[in-house]
């Protein structure tokens, strides 16, 4: 760690941070033009059409800030783990859990309950529901060694089956997948503060999103558990002898995680429908996975990744009727594929160089 | 006496994709990969064959389809995990999302649909109800299917190639100190695990002689917790399979009469796999390299 303070040994941490992402978009536009082009249409135009769709307009752009709110926090929510070691697969159910406790608060609070009050009193909700479904793969990690990408994954088969059985129960409307609307007060849209926003569904839970992304670097890099958390991620046995409770440490770190995928759920349910809705989690869990490898575990660095897969996301769209939306879909397969290989490979070649120097 | 075989022939019908997947899955594992990519390989797989069947007017063309796109896949997964060194969860993660997206766009892009393709040739069980059992003979398939993990099995245990298996996905090193070739040996049972997931996903669509968007839904995690649920082991990993699709047959048959709801049936093979991981009756302990360079 010493040396890590001279000029050229922090240029090439940057460069190992950075490089990666450059090659994984490098990689995603190659593959991208090859779909372009199978359909006949010129990738810069193509490519033309989606910035208009997303950054240059403001519907778009509203969209698109939807987008990134839910996708921070799955976002955050992997980052968090990777910064312990962990692999947390199940931001999906997490996020779902987050929404439905979001969602059972509001409905249980009176008609015209103040936002002020109902506000926080749901994103509570919303944090304990996805920190309850992270804390259960922490404990079966730290009692029993159960492997967290194994339950993680299966964790997220049944909580969304539970809450499926939960819905179908007395708390969805008849004949549809969602309950009741909230009465209590809700989060404004953005377009109550600026017009053009009008019709995008974003709105002020992009703020609180961003308050917790930045009290999560607080956390992370500036509190003694943040160091814990990233010495127990770097080295569990030194950090084992150094005195800190690994177990207790993934166990912190996966609740954490956990609450900070729910928090995503105050955005559907609290800024959006003002309702729990089956589904609304869809895909954001994965899409976490690649948020926090192309934002390389840093918040900072999550926030931009998150803009840019929601970028693509509702890129999709503006470029269907040139090319079929879907491509953004396999775009994204293939910008983790990318950032995948390309973090050991870059890895190797910088070790190389600094060898021949 | 003809409930209990109906109840037989339903089962064996939805076991055969997640007897595929596992086989190929038990394979991959136990050469030191990991298998979150089973699902990816079964949908592409399932979208190969009825692309292959849909061109060529015969469902054999549409397995042989099928079995390339899972070796495209496979080898993909194998190249950046092996010859890259990509995290194995990060690459089957992407492999799984590239299945989705490269189905649903070519979905579009062929047959201008967003969810399923028209039509194909393919295979029918019989469902005559006097020669249940032997119907299922119909599609050549099924027998391949529940074949499928006795010969990985032989594989694993009796021949040479499945003793290189077990060492690389054991002991690389002392494997690569003896002559054994770790990242090859590799690259062969990962393809292969893409080839027999896909097989799994080329019955799916040919059983319902068309592809639907996202028809794996959730089928090689189910075989993925079968692997694990069966320790790692070939005919423990296809009891589970059996078990799994006995569950849900039992919820099809029950759910008229609403006696638990479908949800909780559902969630059997997750909840026995966390189960097992946790190791209140044995623990399941994965290959010593699962996961390592």
């Amino acid at each position: 760690m010493s040396a890590a303070s001279s000029p050229s040994a922090l240029r090439g941490r940057v460069a190992e941070a950075l490089l990666p992402p450059l090659v994984a978009l490098l990689v995603s536009i190659v593959a991208g033009d090859l779909l372009i082009l199978a359909v006949g249409q010129s990738p810069g135009a193509v490519y033309r059409l989606m910035l208009e769709g997303t950054w240059g307009n403001a519907y778009g752009f509203g969209q698109v800030l939807y987008k990134t709110t839910t996708l921070v926090c799955t976002g955050l929510a992997v980052a968090v783990g990777l910064r312990a070691g962990l692999f947390n697969i199940g931001a999906e159910g997490q996020l779902a859990a987050g929404g439905l406790g979001a969602a059972l608060v509001g409905l249980a609070l009176p008609a015209g309950t103040t936002a002020l009050l109902a506000v926080p009193l749901c994103t509570v909700a919303a944090l304990a529901g996805g920190g309850i479904v992270g804390y259960v793969p922490g404990v079966l990690r730290a009692r029993w060694g159960a492997h967290e990408v194994i339950t993680t994954i299966m964790l997220n088969f049944v909580v969304l089956a539970f809450l499926s059985w939960l819905l179908s129960g007395r708390l969805r409307v008849p004949e549809t997948l969602h309950t009741n609307a909230i009465r209590a007060g809700a989060l404004p849209r953005l377009s109550a503060w600026w017009a053009p926003f009008h019709g995008s569904a974003s709105n002020a839970s992009l703020i609180i999103v961003l308050a917790a992304a930045a009290s999560t670097s607080w956390y992370l890099f500036h509190t003694s558990r943040g160091y814990e958390l990233r010495a127990v991620g770097l080295q569990p046995d030194a950090a084992e002898s150094g005195g800190v409770s690994v177990g207790k440490t993934w166990i912190r770190a996966l609740t954490i995680s956990g609450a900070l995928a729910g928090l995503g759920g105050i955005n559907f349910v609290l800024g959006y429908e003002h309702y729990y809705e089956e589904g609304f989690a869809t895909g954001a869990g994965f899409l976490g996975i690649a948020v926090a490898l192309v934002g390389r575990s840093n918040p900072f660095g999550v926030v931009l990744a998150a803009l840019f897969f929601a970028t693509l996301s509702q890129g999709g769209l503006a470029i269907n009727a040139l090319v079929p939306k879907q491509m953004v879909d396999a775009l994204q397969g293939v910008v983790i594929l990318a950032m995948a290989a390309s973090v050991p490979e870059v890895r190797r070649l910088l070790t190389l160089r600094r060898g021949a120097k | 006496m003809s409930i209990a075989l109906a109840f037989l022939a339903q089962t064996l019908r939805i076991a055969v994709p997640y007897l595929f997947a596992a086989a190929g899955g038990v394979l991959a594992e136990r050469s030191g990969i990991i298998s979150l990519t089973l699902e990816g390989f079964m949908l592409g797989g399932a979208f190969s064959a009825m692309l292959g069947s849909y061109y060529s007017g015969n469902p054999w063309v549409g397995v042989l389809a099928g079995i390339a796109g899972g070796l495209v896949l496979g080898l993909v997964h194998a190249v950046a995990t092996i010859r890259y060194k990509a995290d194995q969860v990060v690459s089957g993660i992407a492999i799984n999302l590239l299945a989705v997206g490269l189905t649903r766009y070519f979905l579009k892009l062929v047959f201008d649909s967003s969810s399923n393709s028209p039509r194909v040739a393919g295979f029918s069980a019989g469902t005559s109800t006097t020669a249940l059992v032997a119907g299922l003979l119909h599609n050549p398939l099924i027998p391949l299917g529940l074949v499928a993990l006795p010969v990985v099995a032989w594989l694993m245990y009796r021949t040479p190639f499945g003793l290189r298996v077990r060492a690389v996905g054991e002991h690389p090193e002392a494997a690569a100190t003896v002559g054994v070739s770790v990242a090859r040996v590799r690259y062969i049972a990962v393809a292969l695990s893409g080839a027999l997931a896909a097989l799994g996903g080329a019955y799916l669509s040919l059983d319902q002689h068309q592809f639907t968007d996202g028809m794996s839904a959730g089928r090689g995690f189910i075989a993925l917790a079968a692997i694990i649920f069966g320790r790692w082991d070939p005919m423990r990993a296809a009891l589970a399979c059996l078990f799994f699709a006995a569950a849900e047959t039992l919820q099809i048959q029950l759910q008229a009469m609403q006696a638990i709801p479908s949800q909780f049936v559902q969630m059997i093979p997750y909840v026995l796999t966390i189960v097992a991981l946790v190791g209140v009756v044995g623990r399941a302990v994965p290959p010593a390299a699962l996961g390592r360079e």
